[in-house]
């Protein structure tokens, strides 16, 4: 995928579409800015990480294999969450091993790509900020980073908008405790990892905490909501898109 | 129990294991230093882990560890004295009449309360040396015994440089360690030490609380 | 295991755990600390891939001749003149190291850091049968003074402060006064343990590497306890899990610096302690006797499932815990087993059973943090979502022990629910629907609503979502 493709599929996710429709939204006019087609093929639901996770994988198959269905060309699968491109890259080969649709899985893994990289990495866009001053911090979700390689790209796209200032969390590596179902199975010990880690976004005085990953948005943003701090959650393209459209 | 023995083996011989890639060595096979740089970058770790170096020449290093001994209060010093660096530290012992010699020449159990109550120092030859983690060599023997280096609080060690080689796959290697190994071999990279406690560095828990490196040319 | 003790919980523990300031403060002290310690001596990636890969492959080379090693280890350990014993269960072994010390009239025993001997209980054994059995690892020797167990494989006292080690030192101690002072503790604990060392009939260690090529037990510690134990004493008992052989020398080097330098950021360790044989002819020192115990205790089981049988890679070196978010909130005994963090949540089940500790595959965020750090590449957070599949269903002919031993049918109808909701678009945007109109009343509740509003407001659902929105614009779909 070294080329610039001029069409690719749009996979919004769960979480984004139904709560951050706006940063799949963003997601979608940054690609679409750059000159690429974006096809987004309406049967899509959930790339079945809960049910993985879980060790479900007779569920977790059928739910892939939906979606599988629906991006049947050579086109680049574009993914504005980390956690879900590492589940559909990184563990359908391994979800479908044996199956007699382990071909069209693994070809399919093969063309995911998170949006942050295609931007950076494929694409090589040149953002302009037009937005005010801003002091944002960055939160490196588990997956995006662990499973996807996803660490330099964010910081050189945010160093790209020259009214925005990055202050780094303390412990940005860590995790914010979501976990998917460890929230609820564990919400004594995913409750101490998430107000740890609106503690540091605190510390960091920024006014946005952005990262790549809805779920830790959702997870970082409602800690944040209930403590009533200044800070909100923001995913890294609706951020992108906002001060540069 | 030769029944345990059997089931086990026999359950692990009913696993069928995919080969794996084969070893890559290089890593740590192409870590290497000129002599002079080996000598240098030993000091320096071993120094970063609280062990002391001595300088001294070829001839001088009896009285040079002999004075140093005794300005460190050392009453007496345990040797092997059927070493030819025991033989000469224990001449230069005699020569100025101190520090005392031990003699570490019978069984341990004719020792061992003398060992663990009334020495100072122990003193010992080095095999060889590693520069790459700046570790000591020691192939305890009949002639050198295994706790002159272990129970008194002062072990002093002479160490000839050029026997530093440059890491410990070097050293296992170039000494053919796989041909025979003596009942104990060591590498000593600095005094005893513990971080249990609050994760604070302290020395001399167990072993030897000080390290001295006399360094011959 | 756990049977003697009540059933494990570590939903109880940890929360706990949780609410005790001191450890928490005490934990995140120390892995702060253990994390950069690492870090720093991993600076070139490079580098560190290449060593990590080399380490993991003469693990996996090992594992995969694992019952040639064993008797070429055997046979050259023998002809050292080391005895070599094989124990199926953890109760075998202690039965050989008690028939060992009842042969030698052995009234005391000091103990370098063993973990095997954690999984046998040695110490409540022994001292049932008379025998005084002492650590003397300072960490351990901390913990043994209160009763406890480690919490920390490297550093079983971890979770103390020094003002609770002073008070503990002072009550218990003949001859101790309270003091903060490390380097006064450490003294402290130098005095008692000489005197053990010089009065002990027997000593024991762990083994780090044990290899077949030569029958040699290599040992790696800083304090210099473990040769007091090993050299000292006139029987030297050597305990080892199965897995802990190497085929050659050669294979020795890099694991060493990969356990040190993850274990506790140290280049190399004090010392490294190669027993090849008893005290040999004409040596002065030394135990006339040196015995090697190998122990399965549910390893050869662990080693018939390849997807878990990675987990025998592991060389001990706690970097998975050091870096585990879990770890660092809850502590090690949170865990209620003798391997705590990571490793022991993929291990602790699959020696102990699925259905007893089906708890802990669960016990992670999958952050695949350990992951990152482990020197021999166990994918620790792939076996935890196997053990939680086969807790959930046993695949037919599962070898894991207890597989289906966590099967809890009310999940099992969720998963269908949300199974069907998933795979159909229809019944996925309904569901949709129903979250934005209902979504609003709801303010907290029951399960899981409650848990995870303990620390977050509710998730509100957007007002449309991304498909509406997509549809509107009039973006292509196929």
């Amino acid at each position: 995928m070294a080329a610039r493709p001029s069409k690719v599929y749009f996979f919004g996710t769960c979480v984004v579409d139904l709560f951050f429709p706006d940063a799949g939204l963003a997601g979608i006019e940054l690609l679409r800015r750059e000159g690429v087609e974006v096809v987004f093929p309406p049967g899509q639901t959930c790339c079945a990480q809960p049910a993985f996770n879980c060790g479900h994988l007779a569920e977790a198959r059928a739910v892939a294999r939906a979606q599988i269905a629906l991006f049947p060309k050579d086109l680049p699968v574009v993914v504005p969450s980390g956690s879900c491109a590492g589940m559909m890259k990184q563990h359908y080969p391994d979800l479908f091993k044996g199956e007699p649709d382990e071909a069209a899985a693994v070809s399919f893994a093969s063309r995911v790509v998170e949006l942050t990289q295609f931007l950076v990495n494929v694409l090589g866009v040149r953002l302009t900020d037009r937005g005010e001053k801003a002091s944002v911090t960055w939160h490196s979700s588990c997956h995006g980073l662990r499973e996807m390689g996803l660490d330099d790209e964010p910081k050189a796209i945010l160093a790209q908008l020259s009214n925005v200032t990055v202050v780094p969390l303390t412990r940005e590596r860590e995790c914010c405790g979501f976990g998917g179902t460890f929230s609820v199975r564990y919400p004594d010990i995913s409750s101490a990892m998430v107000e740890d880690k609106i503690a540091d976004v605190e510390k960091t005085g920024a006014s946005v905490v952005l990262s790549a990953d809805a779920a830790c948005l959702l997870n970082i943003g409602g800690a944040l909501e209930k403590k009533g701090a200044a800070a909100r959650p923001m995913h890294l393209a609706e951020f992108l898109w906002e001060r540069t459209k | 129990m030769p029944d345990a023995r059997a089931n086990i083996l026999g359950r692990l011989r009913a696993v069928q294991v995919e080969a794996p890639p084969p070893s890559d060595f290089s890593v740590v096979e192409k870590k290497t230093w000129s002599p002079a740089a080996r000598l240098e970058r030993l000091r320096t770790a071993m120094t970063a882990v609280h062990t002391e170096f001595l300088d001294a020449t070829a001839d001088g290093w009896p009285e040079t560890v002999r004075a140093f001994l005794v300005a460190q209060g050392a009453r007496n010093v345990a040797l092997g004295p059927a070493t030819e660096a025991g033989r000469l530290l224990a001449a230069a012992c005699a020569r100025a009449g101190t520090p005392a010699v031990v003699p570490y020449d019978r069984p341990v159990e004719e020792i061992k309360a003398a060992l663990f109550g009334d020495v100072d120092a122990g003193f010992t030859t080095v095999r060889s040396a590693i520069a790459d983690t700046g570790s000591l060599v020691l192939w305890p023997s009949p002639e050198e015994p295994r706790l002159l280096s272990l129970v008194p609080p002062l072990h002093v060690a002479l160490l000839s440089a050029a026997t530093i080689r440059d890491t410990l796959l070097g050293v296992m290697r170039e000494e053919r360690w796989a041909k025979g190994l003596p009942p104990n071999a060591l590498l000593i990279s600095g005094p005893s030490k513990t971080a249990d406690i609050e994760q604070t560095l302290a020395y001399g828990v167990h072993g030897p609380k000080r390290l001295v490196v006399v360094v011959v040319p | 295991m756990s049977a003697e003790h009540g059933p494990a919980d570590f939903h109880a523990s940890s929360t706990k755990a949780l609410h005790d300031p001191q450890l928490r403060a005490n934990f995140r002290r120390a892995m702060d600390g253990l994390m950069a310690k690492r870090a720093a001596q991993f600076p070139d990636p490079a580098e560190w891939d290449a060593l990590r890969t080399l380490a993991a492959s003469i693990r996996a080379r090992t594992l995969a001749k694992l019952p040639e090693l064993l008797e070429k280890l055997e046979a050259k350990c023998t002809a050292n003149g080391i005895q070599v014993h094989w124990a199926e269960s953890a109760d075998d072994a202690n039965a050989i190291v008690l028939g060992i010390l009842r042969a030698k009239n052995a009234t005391r025993l000091v103990k370098g850091k063993s973990m095997v001997s954690e999984e046998m209980h040695l110490n409540d054994f022994l001292e049932k049968n008379g025998i005084e059995s002492l650590e003397s690892d300072l960490g351990e020797y901390i913990i043994q003074l209160d009763g406890e167990t480690p919490s920390h494989i490297i550093m079983p006292a971890i979770h103390k402060s020094r003002q609770q080690i002073a008070r503990q030192f002072a009550e218990k101690i003949k001859g101790a006064v309270y003091t903060e002072d490390v380097d006064a503790l450490t003294a402290t604990a130098r005095r008692v343990l000489r005197q053990k060392f010089f009065e002990a009939g027997a000593g024991l260690s762990g083994v780090n590497f044990a290899v077949a090529e030569t029958g040699s037990l290599f040992l790696v510690e800083n304090e210099g306890n473990g040769r007091m134990s090993t050299h000292v004493p006139p029987v030297h008992i050597a305990l080892m899990g199965i897995e802990k052989v190497v085929e050659k020398l050669d294979d020795v080097a890099p694991l060493y610096t990969v356990v040190t330098r993850s274990a506790t950021g140290q280049s190399v360790s004090t010392y490294l302690n190669v027993i090849t044989g008893p005290r040999g002819a004409g040596e002065k020192d030394g135990p006339p006797e040196v015995h090697l115990v190998i122990l399965d205790n549910g390893r050869s089981r662990i080693f018939a499932d390849p997807e878990v049988a990675p987990t025998l890679r592991c060389i001990r070196c706690g970097a998975c815990m050091n870096h585990c978010p879990v770890y660092t909130r809850v502590g090690g005994h949170a865990y209620e087993a003798v391997y705590p963090g990571p490793i022991g949540s993929i291990l602790t089940p699959q020696m102990e059973g699925l259905a007893a500790r089906h708890d802990l595959p669960h016990a992670s965020s999958l952050c695949h943090a350990c992951v990152e750090v482990c020197p021999v590449k166990i994918p620790i957070t792939q076996i935890l979502v196997t053990l939680r599949k086969e807790a959930a269903h046993a695949t037919p002919g599962s070898t894991i022990r207890d597989a289906g031993g966590g099967r809890d049918r009310l999940e099992d109808l969720a998963w269908s629910g949300w199974r069907m909701a998933h795979a159909s678009p229809l019944l996925y945007k309904a569901m949709g629907a129903a979250l934005r109109v209902f979504g609003p009343f709801v303010r907290g509740g029951p399960g899981p609503l409650k848990a995870w509003t303990q620390a977050r407001t509710l998730p509100r659902a957007a007002r449309r979502s991304l498909h509406e929105i997509v549809r509107e614009k009039g973006l292509p779909d196929a």
